[in-house]
């Protein structure tokens, strides 16, 4: 199941969960089954950069999960 | 992603790039070099104030002046909805940009554009501006994060509530955006500690200073379909922005790239662009627009001032045990610091178990900023680094050993959440303490100081073609304008894939309608990325040459292979062909040889730089001379070495200048008093040493060269590098940037 850590401005949401495992093939359905867990958080994650494994997807939410995925919430980062 | 392999013929080697002799002879044309027959002249009306309500405009005196051909102000651009889009801190929010560029109900700073003019001359443009009359209700202006975050400060904005507090705000605010990254047990961490430094620093709003100004030149035609000319970091954005907060349909327009005489980050973003089009469709000419220095100061972005409070703690042995970060970041005008990677990268390098970072976004009477060069690191890392150098003394540990010794490595969890891949920090600390500079010895006021930083990087959209000639030469087609010698390191990662010479291959950077969509040259990512997608395009063209060979030969496809830029049979049975004979007698084996690639990659390996500046602060001036400057970068894989030790050497005269001398220097009012390059002191050669540059390679195992960004991360750790030479040589810490001669002596009469 791949892993999803929750930033600290999501906590609240989360009630207080800083992390939990999530069956998911993809973010779409990470983003669905995190929504059913936690009304509201996915509207939240819309305008979050999603890192999985380390690396930040644009456009991620087709991107595939790997049972051993690991998926952070970060800012959006521009470069210069 | 295939592996690194070493031999390389052409990566890693400095051949002359291909674009060289254009720019050395001025043949090269840049933004103000384009122009069209019959063309107009566009200037910009300014606000003179800093925040004031715009009660009225009036145009009639104006628009009748001689020669005048049309006049726009906010009220001609569609009120677009609250609606962000990548690229930016949070996105950037289109609404806001579209007033940046336009204001439409209020002024929020000096330079704030009002209204634009086309006439047929550019003095008739310029008297018709004057002309304008405009009616403002001058309002209280915030003009320091410290002012702008107070209960009672006015407010710019009365939609605007802050994001990310623990309960939702119940009335609008300055402060946009709360961030924060927590770990660990701060209490545990801080009863660890034997050792605890806090102090706050501060850094002022300074440009990206490139050497050339926007300009643009635009040509609506009777249908609706435009053409922009203009220097930019990404013609595609230009044209999504522009035909956004215009309304237009993006395959209505085509912008086509000038040559770029630095962006920095600064040309991420558009200013002039939608006003030069939007009047060419006004008064159906061509209209050409170019800022003038003071211009570009006033209204094109710095980079964010700043204010942060660092607390670390240490036990003994040197291991890193709590940290906190409190970060407040001048946003100007409209939301949008880069507050984010702010908070992510301050204790980036280091891998403390018990940590809390707390980051603001702040918006306040100033010019909205841009993106500047790995945005939001440098300051981060100047209060960071300086916090580390005296833990370091505190401790009585060498600087670059206390770093090694809590150094992040692969597979540690970074601070903001996920787990390093391979990355080359400890090698880059390792460089610079076994560098003979680090061991050199000092004289009376001087000192040495060191410091380091870490940078994202990025992958990005991406198209890229490849096309043999019939003469066996080769275009490589990128849609990404070459800041920092891209044309010739994509050049070489093609010549080093087909097997032929590097010079045979012209790289063309083609307008938006001629080859698919490319994000910005941005982030550093374009030797990663449209490299990424040239070596596959030339894979994909390697494999259809041997399959034509095969066809020639009436031999299955796996007794071919291409060595040396021919098919070669593997039996031995068939005469090499050359490039030349197969791209000559392609129309015979199924037409000509191209192929296009389409990547969004993932696997921007990280940079880290560790640098080493020595300086000797004269006692009766407060002068501070940079004697000699080491950057030591992990650059994955240098294809053109030339350019990436220039990235090195720019970012680090960039960061020197900011710890120096660069500062938006504002009067009472609001009004910045040195827009200008006199005024405003940007390091020029003879202010510095060469700096030196050691290039690490620690390949980065997701591109197929092991190519690393290179452009950002060298930014990040010269202030706290200078810093902590002027401490060693004059036991004084510099808290406040810029360390101007004045700040200098005034620490020194502080004894």
């Amino acid at each position: 199941m791949a892993r999803v850590f929750f930033p600290t401005s999501l906590q609240q949401l989360t009630g207080g969960l800083e992390d939990c495992e999530v069956e998911a093939s993809t973010v779409r359905e990470l983003f669905a089954k995190l929504e059913d867990r936690f009304p509201g958080i996915r509207e939240q994650l819309a305008s979050a950069a999603v890192a999985i494994d380390g690396d930040v997807v644009p456009g991620a939410l087709l991107e595939r999960l790997d049972p051993d995925s690991e998926v952070h919430f970060l800012p959006a980062i521009s470069g210069g | 992603m295939t592996t690194t392999r070493t031999g390389y013929k052409w990566v890693g080697t400095r051949p002359v790039r291909h674009d060289g002799l254009d720019k050395v002879t001025g043949r090269a044309r840049f933004g103000a070099d384009y122009a069209t027959a019959g063309m107009l002249h566009g200037v910009v009306l300014r606000s003179p104030h800093v925040h004031a309500r715009i009660l009225s405009i009036d145009l009639t005196e104006a628009a009748a002046m001689p020669g005048v051909k049309a006049i726009i102000t906010g009220a001609d651009l569609p009120d677009i909805p609250d609606e962000t889009g990548t690229g930016s801190e949070g996105g950037i929010n289109f609404r806001d940009l579209s007033r940046n560029i336009l204001a439409r109900d209020k002024v929020l700073y000096e330079g704030h554009p009002v209204a634009a003019v086309a006439a047929v001359t550019l003095r008739a443009a310029q008297r018709a501006a004057e002309a304008i009359e405009v009616d403002y209700e001058i309002l209280p202006a915030v003009l320091s994060l410290e002012e702008a975050m107070e209960d009672d400060a006015p407010v710019l904005h009365d939609d605007l509530f802050t994001l990310g507090l623990d309960s939702p705000p119940d009335r609008p605010s300055n402060i946009s955006r709360r961030r924060v990254i927590a770990r660990g047990d701060l209490d545990a961490g801080w009863e660890e500690a034997d050792v605890v430094v806090e102090r706050e620093y501060t850094t002022k709003a300074v440009h990206q200073g490139y050497i050339e100004p926007h300009a643009v030149v635009a040509e609506t035609g009777e249908d609706g379909r435009s053409t922009l000319w203009c220097s930019s970091q990404g013609h595609f954005a230009m044209r999504t922005y522009t035909t956004k907060v215009l309304g237009w349909e993006p395959g209505d327009m085509k912008v086509i790239p000038a040559e770029i005489g630095g962006g920095f980050g600064g040309k991420t973003t558009i200013y002039l662009e939608p006003l030069a089009a939007l009047l060419s469709r006004r008064a159906g000419r061509a209209v050409k627009m170019v800022m003038t220095r003071s211009e570009v100061f006033r209204a094109t972005g710095p980079t964010s001032g700043s204010v942060m409070r660092i607390k670390m703690g240490a036990r003994r042995d040197g291991k890193l045990v709590a940290a906190t970060a409190w970060m407040a970041y001048e946003a100007g005008a409209f939301p949008g610091s880069p507050i984010g990677p702010g908070v992510m990268t301050v204790l980036a390098c280091y891998d403390i178990p018990n940590v809390l970072i707390e980051g603001y976004d702040v918006v306040l009477n100033k010019p909205k900023v841009a993106a500047y060069r790995a945005p939001g690191a440098p300051m981060a890392a100047f209060a960071a680094e300086s916090v580390v150098d005296e833990l370091a003394e505190e401790l009585g540990i060498d600087p670059i050993e206390l770093r090694l010794r809590n150094a992040v490595t692969e597979g540690v969890r970074a601070v903001y959440g996920p787990k390093y891949r391979k990355i080359g920090f400890v090698e880059t600390l390792e460089e610079a303490r076994d560098h003979p500079h680090y061991s050199a010895p000092l004289g009376p006021w001087q000192g040495r100081g060191v410091a380091s930083g870490y940078w994202f990087n990025f992958g990005g959209e991406t198209t890229a073609t490849v096309s043999i000639n019939e003469d066996g030469t080769a275009v490589v087609m990128s849609g990404c304008p070459d800041i920092g010698g891209t044309r010739a390191a994509l050049a070489q990662m093609a010549a080093e894939e087909l097997g032929i010479d590097v010079h045979r291959i012209e790289p063309v950077v083609a307008d938006t309608h001629s080859i698919g969509y490319n994000d910005m040259t941005g982030g550093s990512r374009v030797a990663f990325a449209v490299g990424i997608a040239v070596v596959d395009a030339s894979r994909q063209l390697i494999e259809d040459m041997c399959s034509r060979a095969a066809l020639i030969w009436d031999v299955p496809r796996e007794e071919v292979e291409w060595v040396d830029g021919r098919a070669q049979s593997v039996t031995g049975a068939s005469a090499p062909l050359t490039l030349e004979e197969l791209a000559s007698g392609a129309g015979a084996t199924g037409g000509p040889l191209s192929a296009t690639v389409t990547v969004n990659p993932r696997g921007a390996g990280a940079g880290f730089s560790t640098q080493i500046c020595d300086v000797e602060v004269d006692p009766d001036t407060g002068l501070v001379t940079v004697l000699r400057y080491t950057v030591v970068q992990d650059a994955g894989r240098a294809i053109h070495p030339d350019y990436v030790e220039g990235q090195m050497q720019g970012g680090a005269v960039q960061g020197i200048g900011w710890a120096l001398n660069e500062e938006y220097i504002f009067d009472r009012n609001g009004v910045m008093e040195n827009p200008g390059f006199l005024d405003y002191r940007m390091p020029v050669a003879s202010d510095l040493p060469m700096i030196d540059t050691v290039i690490v390679e620690v390949p980065n195992p997701d591109h197929p060269y092991g190519v690393r960004g290179v452009g950002e991360t060298g930014i990040i750790p010269p202030m706290a590098a200078v810093a902590n030479a002027v401490y060693a040589a004059t036991g004084k810490r510099m808290q406040d940037l810029p360390m101007s001669p004045v700040r200098v002596l005034e620490a020194l009469s502080g004894d």
